[in-house]
């Protein structure tokens, strides 16, 4: 316990958050730290969620992206990364490490994101979506106008759940070049610095429920008005569907394992 | 799913394996035995750490030790200091390489010595009793600051002191040498030199830290001076003229009861003929990824080349 609250104390303390030549600073290594999720979530997103959505709508090759997403899990991120820094030949302009670690980072988070997007729009009650297609909607209303909004609390619960794979794995990057908040839990191993290394710890930790928080609030506040997720507060809602059971998403489709 | 049947045969590989295994051990011991046990020879049981540099060591002091009509039998990558020196104080094991600033950091912690003299100074005082340190070799496995062949030429550098005229130095090495007396702190209170950017990459000098140098990711690195990429990638190692690093030169220790003249000169034409740069090409040939060699063979090549016994 003692260690641990010697961890803060050494986050509270000013000095430690500027970089000097005996240790990295938490300020820039936090800064670090965001880019390095930031970017790689936003490349995780641009690729994962179309092919969810397409999973999703077309309802083909999910068996396929199942089996390709478990066996992303299985790649070791640490083996990987080092294989990859030594791999991708120096491009100028991108500094040290970036590419392969926004690779695996990417790899990472795949996924998960993919399977947000796809079991979102698997949610959506098929009923909906033939009554939309009824009504004269194309393909691509049925999906930005229904299913997206629909399924919005299970795609934004993959986001959600990359987000934090993401913000905690960055960490690694430490391991080779990178200056990040797991600089802190590596140095300080290596340096038998352990107060360090919890200080280090409890700001990856810090960063990951804030980012999580952030998130669920962002999901609690991203469902339309008429899907309430059983919450019977909404009266609104059990008044008008007469089948209350079928504007409630199926059990949703998890990652297959 | 597991048939009995199947269950008697899987046994059966597996004890079959477990024979083949056992059985090489045993004809490899009777080898290194040596076929001859005439009581008048002295035997001498060799030790070593687990790491392929010092186990071609260890196979050079034995192989020269036998040419020399010693008995020696052989108890190789023992493992870390902390479990060979205790069988080298009961005697289980009778000679080992060390280095000597390593070792010497071992058996003393508070030990400042860096040079080479001062420390076989005090490596022959920390020496619990009953071992002996020999003469050591030149050869060393110390760490080294390097940096690439443009680099060196552009700010004209051959020692670290001259890393002060370099703006905006980077430095890439272990976390640790970020708080090592020798490390950064060794830079700015022994050369003076100040603002290092650190780079910590945790591969003691490795592949990554190679890479980051040939990319000019870090201007400089903590290579340790037997490293292959250093001869590979044609690295210049800056010479340390103030010794921040402790010297780390390959010292035979011996148990005192087994010390003769003989001994000590065998191991001393040994020292004497052995290089920091024959180390470095140990490593390269028992790392090579295509083709590693094994250090018994090329410690018996090192002794055909250095024309020794």
């Amino acid at each position: 316990m003692n260690l641990i609250l010697q961890g803060f104390a050494w986050i509270f303390d000013g000095s430690h958050w500027v970089t000097t030549s005996t240790s990295a600073g938490i300020g820039p290594a936090l800064v670090q730290h965001l880019i390095l999720t930031g970017i790689s979530l936003v490349i995780t997103a641009i690729i994962g969620l179309p092919i969810g959505f397409y999973i999703g709508h077309f309802g083909k090759g999910r068996s396929a992206a199942i089996l390709t997403s478990n066996a992303l899990r299985a790649l070791p991120s640490v083996g990987l990364l080092t294989v990859l820094i030594l791999a991708i030949p120096f491009i100028k302009g991108i500094p040290g490490s970036y590419l392969a670690d926004v690779i695996v980072f990417v790899l990472l988070g795949l996924p998960s994101m993919l399977a947000g997007a796809y079991a979102g729009l698997e949610s959506v009650d098929r009923q909906t979506i033939d009554a939309a297609r009824a009504i004269g909607m194309t393909e691509w209303q049925i999906l930005t106008k229904v299913e997206i909004p629909l399924g919005a609390q299970l795609i934004l619960g993959g986001i959600r759940s990359t987000t934090l794979q993401i913000v905690a794995t960055v960490t690694i990057a430490s391991f080779l070049t990178q200056v990040t908040l797991g600089t802190f839990i590596i140095d300080g191993l290596n340096q038998n610095n352990y107060v360090k290394m919890i200080g280090g710890a409890i700001l990856v930790a810090a960063l990951a429920l804030l980012l999580d928080g952030i998130l669920a609030l962002v999901q609690r506040f991203a469902s339309p008005r008429g899907v309430s997720r059983g919450t019977t507060k909404d009266k609104r809602n059990t008044a008008r569907g007469a089948t209350h059971a079928s504007t409630q998403p199926r059990t949703p489709i998890t990652e297959g394992n | 799913m597991f048939g009995s049947k199947r269950g008697v045969i899987a046994a059966g590989v597996v004890l079959a394996g477990a024979a083949l295994v056992l059985a090489g051990c045993a004809s490899s011991s009777s080898l290194s035995g040596g076929g001859s046990t005439s009581s008048a020879k002295t035997t001498i049981t060799i030790g070593s750490a687990a790491f392929p540099e010092n186990v071609v060591l260890g196979n050079i002091y034995g192989q020269a030790l036998a040419a020399n009509g010693f008995t020696v039998k052989y108890h190789l990558s023992i493992g870390q200091r902390a479990a060979y020196i205790p069988a080298l104080e009961k005697g289980d094991v009778n000679l080992i390489p060390e280095y000597s600033g390593s070792i010497l950091d071992f058996l003393s912690k508070s030990a400042t010595a860096n040079t080479p003299s001062d420390v076989k100074a005090a490596l022959d005082k920390a020496l619990p009793k009953g071992l002996t340190a020999l003469t050591p070799s030149s050869a060393a496995d110390s760490d080294s600051i390097n940096v690439t062949q443009d680099f060196a030429s552009k700010y004209n550098l051959t020692s670290i002191a001259d890393l002060k005229n370099v703006p905006s130095l980077s430095l890439a090495a272990n976390p640790e040498f970020q708080t090592r007396p020798d490390g950064i702190k060794g830079l700015e209170s022994v050369y003076g030199i100040t603002g290092i950017a650190f780079q910590s990459i945790n591969d003691s000098g490795g592949p990554a830290t190679a890479k980051a140098l040939l990319d000019g990711t870090v201007d400089s690195a903590d290579i340790y001076t037997t490293t292959p990429s250093i001869l590979a990638d044609k690295f210049v190692t800056l010479t340390d003229p103030k010794s921040l690093f402790a010297s780390q030169e390959v010292v035979p220790i011996v148990s005192s009861s087994k010390v003769s003249a003989k001994l000590t000169s065998v191991l001393n034409k040994v020292s004497a003929a052995l290089t920091t740069k024959d180390l470095l090409e140990f490593n390269t040939e028992t790392s090579d990824a295509s083709n590693p060699k094994a250090p018994v063979v090329v410690a018996q090549e090192w002794l055909k080349k250095a024309n020794l016994f």
